[in-house]
């Protein structure tokens, strides 16, 4: 699974991109972000308020229900401001 | 029509190729986004605009379309830059084409409001204490859901 960070979600967790194997038990967005806070403090920050988080699976736009399989690309970041 | 670039763009140019050689045609709405000298009252010096390539395309293509099926246009055009910029410079241009007004610049309006929420771009200002990653405001979701109670 390839993780893509931007933002500040980037600057906290001092990646911007990664090739993860999640343990079979992660089956949803909610699953991943449960999983990658318990890496390391710089995760646990970053993703401490799922409410101040996007995510896109596949570059659309996804649920914390929605699933995630091994070959999805999966981005996080903080709600946009383009324009 | 949907570019996605570093590099700033010639507004006249740009505004003027959109409708030529259509004659039918009867007006071009735009909406041009510059880069402010302030923000939250402090004092910026630039900015950086990050994006998710890929995704970028994806959005403001899907964001295009959704206003060619709502309103009768003849061309559109969205170009929205990234990386460095400084107060004064063009960040974003948005411009429709009809044969009514109307059509031009509600279309104009929506694609403004639609991307400032579903486009993914974020932006890092140069303040006097470091940069900053700007928060989303809550008018924004706003303006963009305007549009969503209108197709109802």
């Amino acid at each position: 699974m390839k993780l893509l960070y931007f933002a500040w979600l980037k600057t906290k967790t001092g990646v911007s991109e990664e090739t993860v194997s999640p343990p079979a038990e992660v089956q949803t967005v909610a699953d991943l972000l449960t999983w990658l806070k318990r890496r390391g403090p710089g995760f646990e920050e970053a993703l401490a308020d799922m409410e101040a988080l996007r995510v896109a699976v596949n570059q659309e736009y996804a649920e914390m229900t929605d699933p995630v399989t091994a070959g999805d690309e999966v981005a996080l970041f903080p709600p946009v401001t383009g324009g | 029509m949907i570019r996605v670039q570093r590099e700033d763009f010639d507004l006249g140019a740009e505004l003027r190729a959109l409708s030529d050689g259509d004659h039918g045609i009867g007006g071009v709405a735009s909406f041009v986004g510059l880069v402010r000298d302030m923000a939250a009252g402090e004092k910026i010096g630039a900015m950086t605009l990050e994006h998710y390539p890929g995704m970028t395309e994806k959005m403001l293509g899907r964001i295009e379309a959704e206003a060619l099926e709502r309103w009768p246009l003849n061309a559109s055009l969205i170009i929205h830059r990234y990386g460095r910029l400084e107060p004064g410079d063009q960040i974003v241009l948005v411009a429709t084409a009809s044969p009514h007004r109307e059509a031009a610049l509600e279309s104009c309006h929506f694609l403004i409001d639609w991307l400032k929420t579903k486009a993914p771009f974020w932006k890092l200002e140069d303040t006097p204490d470091g940069g900053q990653w700007v928060d989303a405001r809550d008018s924004d979701d706003e303006a963009a859901a305007r549009w969503s109670k209108r197709a109802d």
